[in-house]
């Protein structure tokens, strides 16, 4: 790549924060109340936060991540993107209204509703920084291999420089425009994105005469593999072993995602359920566009640029995208596909640091520590210098983890939201006899025996794959716990519930329910 | 909707109707949820808004799991041919997204249908609209 290129691709990225920027910096005018700062003050249409959803949503994995899957494992790579938009039917239908109707803030709002608060959003607030963190560190690794490739930066030192200002740029985001600010990063971002995988795709489509068929076909003959990349199994199929790792992963992937606390956090800021309901169908067509063309770039990347220069490109697989760029749009489209993935990783980490100084501020400090006593200010305070150790630990950590495989760690992420989230939440809206020590048991049950799996995995230990590739302590066969620990969270939040004597919270468990479906009591409307 | 609105006169007019009714409030005037919760009109918002919801989310569910087990144990019919170089597993594959646009537009009608209005009901049992 030359330097031009190079000059470009920081112009257009430059061009991108500063407009953000003076946004965020027009919207913070208000920004005093736990409302203005966790919830924009429930302000947004249904449609603005469908955005700001897909821009949550859309991360790095999702755009660099699968078009790379896909560009050099075919068939396989796919399934990312089917399990992610299909996952969304259950936040439409299950959980985004009563959600919204229930909780205020957090995802702790929800599950400590009828149980006892503290030991509850204690462990909501676990769950939630764990996943956050999780998610962060991959996304600010990611944009490690972003920088070799896109700025031709191969000096750890100077990436690690980059990694920083990727943070501070994200933290003046969360400081200076609270969750107003944020979402309008997020929105900004996602039409952003979506537009440059359309055009991408509706060009590509061009190139091969509008006939998909001729897209696989060219795909096929460039790929090693032949035939079989449009086929299941290239990369699952070898053994029992991987095969059940590929339904592991299918499981996470439809289940985490309504589980995510970014994701949950994002059906507080609109005011009601219905526009809740509004904005998911809103997210579903966006991504539905989006995945779609995954597809498309994908086996277009196979068949332009072929999997072998893919593989040996700085930044592996996740170069796909980015070289498709350059040989269909050139230096312009490069750069600005670049700016694009920046931005993604800038709003999606925004997003994340919003969530989680949200749940320490408001679960730990507010509710745990100072039993629901604090004032307005504090908490916000709190949850302002949360953001920033939040913000120097995701740097830090992205440096650290700068060059490890990324999109592993996001999948785990998502195991880990399913697990410790989903059964929760689900038994707390849907089954009366659910009480505190299930809701515990559930939450630490399947956070801790996802996080055990993983660490015996062979994604840490044993493989060439690996975290640490050298030493070999792995005795689970599985790179993804899912399959294992989601049903096993599920068993003990009702073991926890039926082994306790104390009864569910009759009265309180009444006033959710009406709550959760109607919205009164709720102040919404 | 009518049926209660007329049961409950605003409160400050003079009318010859009777006490507005208090069955959804305690003694301190606060919202009863046990009985609000047990009334019928709660009951039905409750059915219809699983009513859809639940078959629908089974239905996703095992569509998208019938996809994800055949693709692992059935590679040889995912990829017989279909027309072109799409072969069943793609093909199912772009219907899973299919599927899902379809049932996003179904909830929604449904939502909107017969889910609102009797949210609206109930909300205006305890004066909430």
């Amino acid at each position: 790549m030359n330097p031009t290129n190079q000059a470009l691709n920081i112009s257009v990225f430059a061009v991108f924060v500063l407009i953000t920027l003076y946004i965020v910096y027009r919207a913070s005018s208000r920004n005093v109340t736990q409302s203005d700062y966790y919830a924009a003050g429930s302000s947004f249409t249904g449609g603005q936060n469908g955005m700001a959803l897909a821009g949550d949503f859309l991360s790095a994995a999702s755009f660099l991540g699968i078009s790379g899957a896909i560009a050099v494992t075919g068939y396989d790579g796919f399934l990312y993107s089917i399990g992610w938009v299909v996952a969304w039917l259950m936040g439409l239908m299950l959980i985004a209204e009563r959600l919204r109707n229930t909780g205020r803030y957090t995802l702790g709002d929800v599950l400590a509703f009828r149980m006892r608060q503290r030991p509850v959003r204690a462990a909501a607030a676990n769950a939630t920084l764990v996943i956050s963190l999780f998610y962060m560190i991959a996304q600010m690794a990611g944009a490690g291999g972003l920088i070799a490739l896109l700025l031709d930066v191969h000096d750890r030192t100077a990436q690690a420089a980059v990694i920083a200002i990727v943070g501070l740029i994200m933290l003046f985001y969360v400081l200076v425009g609270g969750m107003k600010g944020t979402t309008w990063v997020q929105i900004i971002k996602a039409v952003l994105l979506i537009l440059c995988v359309t055009m991408i795709t509706v060009f590509l489509l061009g190139k091969f005469g509008f006939n998909l068929s001729a897209i696989l076909r060219g795909a096929a003959e460039r790929s090693p593999l032949g035939e079989a990349v449009l086929s299941p199994g290239a990369k699952y199929g070898a053994t029992d072993t991987t095969k059940l790792d590929f339904i592991s992963l299918a499981l996470a992937l439809v289940l985490g995602t309504a589980s995510l606390p970014h994701v949950l956090m994002r059906f507080y800021t609109v005011p009601n359920a219905r526009e809740a309901r509004r904005s998911v169908s809103w997210a579903i067509w966006l991504m539905a566009t989006f995945y779609l063309c995954t597809l498309v770039i994908g086996f277009g990347a196979m068949a332009l640029v072929g999997p072998e220069a893919i593989a040996n490109a700085p930044g592996g697989e996740n170069s796909a995208a980015p070289l498709l760029a350059f040989r269909v749009g050139g230096t312009v489209l490069l750069g600005i596909v670049a700016a694009v993935a920046f931005a993604t990783i800038l709003a999606v980490v925004a997003g994340l640091t919003i969530t989680a100084s949200a749940s320490f501020a408001h679960d730990v400090y507010a509710n745990v520590i100072k039993r629901g006593k604090a004032d307005t200010r504090s908490e916000v305070r709190v949850a302002r210098i949360t953001a920033v150790v939040i913000g120097v630990l995701s740097i830090i950590g992205g440096i650290a983890a700068n060059g490890q495989n990324v999109a592993f760690l996001v999948a785990l992420a998502f195991a880990i939201a399913a697990s410790a989230n989903l059964s929760t939440i689900l038994y707390s809206l849907f089954w009366k006899r659910f009480n505190t020590r299930g809701t515990l048991w559930a939450m630490y049950g399947g956070l801790i025996s996802s996080l055990v799996l993983i660490a015996f995995s062979p994604a840490v230990s044993g493989t060439p794959d690996s975290i640490i590739p050298t030493v070999d302590f792995h005795w689970f066969p599985l790179s993804n716990p899912g399959l294992v620990s989601i049903p096993l969270s599920f068993l003990f939040g009702f073991l926890g519930t039926i082994l306790s004597r104390q009864p569910a919270d009759e009265r309180k468990q009444a006033e959710m329910e009406v709550r959760s479906l109607t919205g009164i009591g709720s102040g919404l409307r | 909707m009518t049926k209660s609105l007329s049961a409950r006169p605003r409160p400050g007019f003079a009318t010859f109707e009777p006490e507005p009714r208090r069955d959804y409030l305690d003694a301190d005037g606060e919202i009863d949820f046990v009985a609000l919760q047990a009334s019928p009109d709660f009951q039905r918002l409750r059915r219809r808004a699983v009513r859809f919801a639940l078959p629908a989310t089974v239905l996703f569910l095992v569509w998208y799991l019938t996809y994800v087990l055949l693709s692992a144990y059935a590679p040889g019919f995912m990829s017989q041919p279909v027309f072109g170089a799409v072969n069943v597993g793609l093909l199912f594959g772009m219907l899973q997204f299919v599927s899902t646009v379809v049932i996003t537009l179904l909830y929604g009608r449904y939502a909107k249908r017969r889910v609102d209005p009797e949210v609206d009901a109930v909300r205006a049992l305890v004066d909430q609209r």
